[in-house]
């Protein structure tokens, strides 16, 4: 789950490390007290879970409060990639000397997480990375002992850092690396990290990325930042479609009927399970189908819970047919899922040999859920028929429908 | 009323019989019996009788020949224990 | 031969009682030779059994009444006691760890697969379905029930490693129906940080006289794929290698996760496309369909044979 910056900087404020003396600010009203108390010029900077903000027009300078004031309402108003900002950063411009750049990251090959630093601040890392690598500074480190602050310390003068600028950041970088692990992050940033003209590091923006399955155990940081359990954080926000399918995944606990995703096609898709879902979801879409979602059906549902999300994808404005298809399955039952898709079809008044486009679970119970598709005259197929080819007479059936 | 898929025909003496309905209360891992019957007598989910699993815990948990798991699909196949 | 366990393996569920843990040890112990599942371990729980395995508290206790050391561990606990029950099995000399549970922090993730790494042991998982040696022992709940896993897996040449466990099984049924069979099939787990990747396993494969190919299943997120691509170059592999990549959609949906935690688009290399590539560069075919692994696996064998 991604963080906002202002609340990324209160995570580094926490960790002892400087920030620049800012505030958050939900109104223009707000910003303008903010700028009073800097007293001196501020960025004001849209609080937004998107990249790209600079290019968008959602960073602004204001020399006084009324400026402030004035650059808050545009920016609060101001859409960026889809986003609405969710506030403003108002900011003091500090006088930097120089941008650097402090990271963590996780580095899934060597399974530990590594430091970077780099005295090329202010720009996107891969690219520095990318252009100038003896410019970026490296180093793993175990998570079984505590950093040491050795270890930020030789990262940051691999790349040529000595002086005062190397003693400073050193506890910096550590302090990130330290955060890092103990809030469960996936990514730490500080980018621009600014060297300030009288000698002293600031935090200039934060980026913070934490793990979704450590939620439970970091409890006490998103309360602290006011984070509630019901903001999830994801890269885009659920549609009422998708919140509907969370829903039917909560109406019991057996099995699951996850990752239910909304596309734009005709083709109404109950798809399981992980691998599965994406090999399927990839082969309607190679034989020239128009998914109308994606989903992930797996650990043997209920009846019920096949039935709800079979009866949400028939439902969706668009669809046309269904598709029923899983990977060979030994845990979910193949009868339980016919069951339950043809009930979906019955309660809605559908003919199931007519809305179910293709039948193809292989598997555990499949004798059983055979007799079942066969008396309601549903095509199904074993696994003698591949799951591309199974998606692909789907597809034919949906595009003979169109015709 | 039936399921769409499946349905159960427990022979009066058992349903009436308060003891018998505890264990296939018990048995059955979907919920498909309750004890709702006048004093704790035999009930039926019938909401929940498509859930069945086939699993025969309540066939060999009465009487032999007593309890009933009808497949409606299966041209009205009885589940063997 | 096989990787990791043959017919002689010992080992222990470490979670028994919990209810997929009583299946999983009901099908290991139906599948092939029979498993030897030399004790379970839950809290509270000594003296029960499950299955005629008996239950400890501790695995030290389980390695007692083994009398002698244990070879590895099924672990089925719940993720926030996922770590320290790895832990125990490897402080008490057990040296390959399955571990089944999904939704394991990273952080825990890292600390076992360093504690492993100091103990010479070795991790498979997390969020995996363990291992297959057809008609041998199955160490997992890797093709479900005991006959359907005879189902979908025979014995034979090709080495099977997969980042999603059912798709372990979908596509060693398709190579067995076309007469294709099996050395070991290895359900290395969807998570971002796995005990064992693809190319942690290529060494064991490399040094199997059984395994003449390799089939993996692969997905977006992680740079697992330009790792095997890296050993396969550095390492003049003598196994053809075929590989199936699934989630190409994701490439168009960066930021969003699907199926498996792993998968996540947040570089370039993280695409499907790139992976691809560099696969491809490395001489692994990607296929593009399942059903046309086998004839590539049968073709690619002919052609080192050949040389
Ligand atoms: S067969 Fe099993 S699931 Fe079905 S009614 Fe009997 S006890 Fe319940």
């Amino acid at each position: 789950m991604r963080f906002f910056e202002y609340e990324s900087r209160q995570i580094v404020k926490a960790a002892g490390i400087p920030v620049s003396a800012h505030g958050f600010a939900r109104t223009p009203e707000e910003a303008r007290r903010i700028a009073e108390e800097i007293a001196a010029p501020v960025v004001i900077k849209s609080q937004v879970l998107t990249g790209g903000r600079m290019k968008a027009g959602g960073v602004r300078f204001a020399d006084t409060p009324e400026e402030a004031a004035r650059e808050a309402e545009f920016v609060l108003g101001l859409e960026i990639n889809g986003h609405m900002p969710r506030g403003v950063l108002v900011d003091s411009k500090v006088a930097v000397k120089q941008e650097f750049y402090a990271g963590v990251v996780w580095d899934g090959i060597r399974k530990q997480p590594v430091m970077l630093f780099s005295d090329m601040g202010g720009i996107d890392i891969e690219e520095v990375a990318e252009t100038h690598p003896d410019r970026v500074g490296r180093g793993h480190f175990s998570n079984l002992t505590e950093v040491s602050d050795y270890e930020a310390k030789q990262v940051i003068a691999s790349i040529g850092v000595t002086g005062s600028a190397l003693t400073r950041a050193t506890p910096i970088l550590a302090r990130l690396a330290r955060l890092f692990v103990r809030h469960d992050m996936t990514l730490a940033e500080i980018n621009p990290l600014a060297l300030l003209e009288d000698g002293r590091f600031v935090a200039v923006d934060a980026h913070m990325d934490m793990e979704n399955e450590a939620r439970g155990r970091q409890q006490t940081l998103l309360k602290a930042l006011g984070v509630g359990d019901e903001e999830t954080r994801q890269a885009r926000e659920a549609t009422p479609f998708e919140l509907a399918g969370e829903e039917v995944d909560a109406q019991d606990h057996r099995g699951v009927a996850g990752n239910v995703t909304e596309f734009d096609g005709n083709l109404g898709l109950v798809i399981g399970a992980g691998g599965g879902s994406l090999t399927l979801f990839d082969a309607v879409r190679a034989h020239g189908g128009k998914p109308a979602n994606y989903c992930e059906i797996g650990g043997n549902p209920s009846v019920a819970k096949a039935c709800g999300l079979a009866k949400l994808v028939l439902q969706k404005p668009g669809v046309e047919k269904i598709a029923v298809m899983m990977s060979i399955v030994s845990n979910t039952r193949v009868d339980i899922v016919a069951r339950g898709v043809i009930k979906a079809c019955l309660e809605l008044g559908y003919d199931p040999a007519e809305k179910i486009a293709i039948f193809r679970i292989p598997g555990a119970w499949e004798d059983e859920g055979f007799k079942i598709l066969k008396k309601y005259g549903v095509e199904y197929c074993d696994r003698s028929v591949s799951m591309h080819e199974a998606a692909r007479r789907a597809v034919e059936k949906i595009q003979g429908v169109a015709a | 009323m039936p399921g769409t898929f499946i349905d159960v025909d427990v022979d009066p003496a058992v349903a009436s019989d308060p003891a018998l309905a505890a264990k296939l209360t018990e048995v059955c891992p979907v919920d498909i019996y309750a004890t709702g019957g006048e004093g704790g007598t035999l009930s039926i989910n019938e909401g929940n009788l498509d859930e069945c699993v086939l699993c025969g815990l309540c066939i060999d948990a009465a009487p032999a020949g007593t309890v009933r798991v009808v497949k409606l699909y299966d041209e009205g196949a009885v589940l063997s224990s | 031969m096989s990787i990791l366990i043959d017919e002689t393996t010992t080992f222990i569920v470490q979670g028994i009682t919990g209810r997929e843990a009583v299946n999983l040890t009901r099908e290991c112990l139906d599948y092939g030779a029979g498993a030897q599942i030399v004790g379970g371990v839950t809290p509270g729980r000594l003296g029960r059994d499950v299955h005629g395995v008996p239950v400890f508290d501790t695995v030290a206790q389980a390695v007692e009444h083994h009398g002698g050391p244990i070879d590895g561990s099924v672990v089925t606990v719940p993720p926030a006691f996922t770590k320290d029950a790895v832990l125990e099995a490897i402080a008490n000399g057990i040296k390959l760890v399955v571990i089944v549970t999904e939704r394991i922090p990273r952080r825990d993730v890292a600390q076992m697969v360093e504690f492993a790494k100091q103990h010479d042991a070795r991790i498979i998982g997390p969020n995996c379905l363990g291992i297959i040696v057809p008609d041998v022992i199955k160490m997992g709940g890797i093709g479900g029930p005991a006959k359907d896993a005879a189902k979908a897996y025979t014995p034979g040449s090709v080495g099977v490693i997969s980042r999603s466990g059912g798709m372990t099984t979908e596509m060693s049924s398709t190579l067995t129906a076309a007469g294709l069979g099996q050395s070991t099939a290895v359900s290395i787990g969807g998570d971002a940080i796995i005990g064992s990747s693809y190319a942690e396993l290529m060494p064991l494969f490399e040094a199997d006289e059984q395994t003449e190919a390799i089939v993996i299943y692969t997905e977006p997120g992680g740079r697992m794929e330009a790792e095997l691509a890296k050993w396969v170059t550095e390492n003049d592999s003598r196994l053809p290698i075929v590989a199936f990549m699934a989630g190409r959609f994701m490439d168009e949906m960066p930021g969003m996760s699907f199926g498996h935690a792993g998968t996540i688009v947040e570089g370039k290399a993280d695409t499907a496309a790139e992976k691809i590539a560099r696969l491809a560069e490395a001489g692994i075919v990607v296929a593009e369909e399942i059903s046309q692994i086998p004839d590539i696996v049968k073709s690619r064998i002919a052609e080192r044979s050949a040389v």
